[in-house]
């Protein structure tokens, strides 16, 4: 059973590599759909096997340290699970043309979701840098899919950027094993309790050291420059599976603060609040510069990281059960609004995505409608699941009264801003209109049904609000209690100790 | 000996870092491997530091080992980091074609 914590790895691996050598893209397309179907049901068998306790699978029967462990517990089958899910929306949106505008999109779609599997199964620091530049070398092709010079250049920053943080990562591993001697997630915690003295403060250089790394995939203020130019220069389908990349960062913030630091005091949550803090004002406030609706998804995407970054950076983990949901909630509506602006850039055809008054829209009614629910997600209005995630973030810090106000403001006054822009962008896409209307090119079903689906996913979460909240919490339950963890991983005979 | 070593990595990150802040895409470039050998240095370090330890083998001499699981990290991450290099050098020599400016900005100037 715990040999399938490898699947989710190898199924897009061998499949990528199937892949390339077909020149035409027929084949390719039917490789990518059947692996993602494999991978869609390992996905969520594992994730109904974790509700247990964790799966754990050593690669090659080798122990930690020597070896590196592939942990399937209840918070990493279920980031698999969202990036599966998303995986399968931007395929089908993909397939209706835009994975012809370049060559080896699906065989780098496929290594990218190599990538992201492994970054979230694994158990250990030194296999989540790989995984990482796995991702992360994948994501630097589809990035330049479909070419262009404003793609060429955001991609060089975007390229140098991330190499840079890599190896701020790999000084980081360095730090960590030479006083820690070892980089598993379960025995570090154990390791690092026991240093004093100099080689606790190289411990703790190296940590911070890789929150920084970790921010920087996050797109956490200041380290968050890159995010705008980037996911704006994107393809739209690129920039919808993108998505998930940011929260690849917050996931590892996450497992770093509640796997590998629980009951150590680092100094990790103050630098998470202040972070979030500055990215949430930083998103408003480019939400409200934007000028096409690719960008407004974007900085909305920074105001949902710096979000997801006060949620976790709270004492004693008391915002993880409304941060995994809100986690949840706002990958799948991200994803959905890049799409949706994608098909609406479409029927703009001279104006593109530009929030300028233009032309009227083909199908404005169904586009209309699926905008609001989109809106109404993101912003955070009742009813939809934005709402009860950001509600869940607003009462964590109650339970202890700290950082009350920063949280508050901060949340309410974006969702205030976000509020304003969306009502402004609605207005000017549907309503206003500068031009007399020229061809009218309706929507493809292919391109309709995943941003549909992806927001319905919104108004799901909202109904399903009971069972999804039980699971979460007790997923965060696993999370404050690293015990578990370690005992599967590491075994109890050896108290953990490496 | 550690501070030789110490020495070497820092001056290597202080060029890397230095190159790394310049306009033009090669020496940022270069400034990259500068800092990935910076990175590997520390990595190989935390098995020991060379002159005080002997080779991980069988048979090598008499003293403490070096801890053999760093050097396999930096294998890897000095593969990861020389496919990357040449990645981010086609991908610099592909801007220069078509933003016609080697400009990491890709703006045209007169120099």
């Amino acid at each position: 059973m715990s040999q399938a914590l490898i699947l989710p790895v190898l199924i897009p691996l061998v499949a990528g590599v199937i892949q390339v050598p077909w020149r035409s893209i027929e084949p390719q397309r039917v490789i990518a759909f059947v692996a993602l179907a494999a991978q869609a049901v390992v996905a969520v068998w594992l994730l109904s096997a974790a509700a247990s306790e964790p799966a754990v699978f050593r690669l090659g029967g080798w122990e930690a340290p020597h070896g590196i462990v592939l942990v399937g517990d209840r918070l990493g089958t279920l980031m698999l699970a969202l990036s599966t899910a998303l995986a399968a929306a931007v395929l089908v949106y993909v397939v209706v043309g835009d994975d012809k505008r370049g060559r080896a999109f699906h065989p780098l779609f496929q290594f990218q979701l190599a990538g992201l599997a492994m970054a979230f199964l694994t158990g250990d620091l030194f296999n989540l840098f790989v995984a990482f530049e796995v991702l992360l070398i994948a994501s630097y092709g589809l990035l330049l899919h479909g070419g262009g010079g404003r793609r060429h250049r955001s991609a060089f920053h975007y390229v140098m950027l991330n190499l840079a943080g890599s190896l701020l990562f790999l000084v980081a591993l360095g730090l960590l094993y030479r006083v820690a001697g070892t980089l598993n997630m379960a025995q570090l915690g154990p390791a690092l309790a026991e240093l004093s003295g100099t080689g606790r403060a190289v411990a703790e250089a190296a940590v911070l050291l890789l929150v920084a790394v970790f921010g920087l995939k996050a797109a956490a203020f200041p380290l968050s420059v890159w995010l705008g130019a980037t996911y704006g220069a994107a393809l739209v389908p690129v920039a919808a599976l993108f998505a998930i990349m940011t929260k690849v960062g917050i996931y590892a913030i996450l497992r770093l603060d509640t796997t590998v630091l629980a009951g150590l005091d680092f100094g990790i949550g103050p630098v998470l609040h202040y972070a979030g803090l500055a990215t949430v004002a930083v998103g408003a406030l480019g939400t409200l510069a934007a000028e096409r609706i690719t960008d407004v998804v974007s900085y909305l995407l920074l105001v949902s990281v710096g979000t997801l970054l006060l949620a976790f950076g709270l004492p004693e983990a008391a915002g993880l059960r409304g941060g995994l949901y809100y986690l949840v909630h706002t990958t799948l509506v991200t994803a959905g609004l890049y799409l949706l602006g994608g098909v609406i850039a479409r029927q703009r055809v001279p104006l593109d995505d530009g929030l300028q008054a233009g032309a009227p829209l083909a199908q404005p009614l169904l586009l209309g409608a699926l905008f609001t629910v989109g809106a109404v997600a993101v912003i955070g209005l009742p009813p939809l699941s934005g709402f009860l995630g950001k509600l869940m973030i607003l009462q964590a810090p109650l339970e202890h009264g700290q950082r009350l106000l920063g949280i508050w403001a901060a949340l309410l006054g974006a969702a205030l801003v976000a509020l304003f822009v969306l009502a402004r962008a609605g207005s000017t896409l549907f309503w206003k209109q500068g031009m007399p209307s020229g061809p009218q090119r309706t929507a493809p079903w292919g391109t309709l049904v995943p941003p549909a689906v992806l927001l319905a996913a919104s108004v799901a979460l909202a109904a399903a609000a009971g069972p999804a909240d039980r699971w979460l919490a007790a997923a965060a339950d696993d999370l404050r209690h690293s015990e578990g963890y370690r005992t599967a991983v590491i075994g109890e005979d050896r108290g953990g100790q490496p | 000996m550690t501070l030789t070593v110490a020495f070497m990595v820092g001056w290597l990150t202080a060029c890397g870092v230095y190159l790394l802040l310049r306009a033009r895409t090669l020496p940022v470039i270069l400034g990259l491997v500068l800092l990935s050998h910076a990175a590997n240095l520390v990595l190989f370090l935390g098995g020991g530091v060379p002159a005080e330890v002997r080779p991980p083998l069988v048979g090598s001499g008499e003293g403490p080992m070096a801890d053999p699981l760093p050097q396999a990290l930096v294998l890897t991450a000095v593969v990861i980091s020389f496919a990357m290099t040449a990645f981010v050098l086609i991908l610099a020599l592909r801007n220069r074609r078509s933003l016609k400016s080697d400009h990491v900005d890709g703006e045209r100037r007169e120099s």
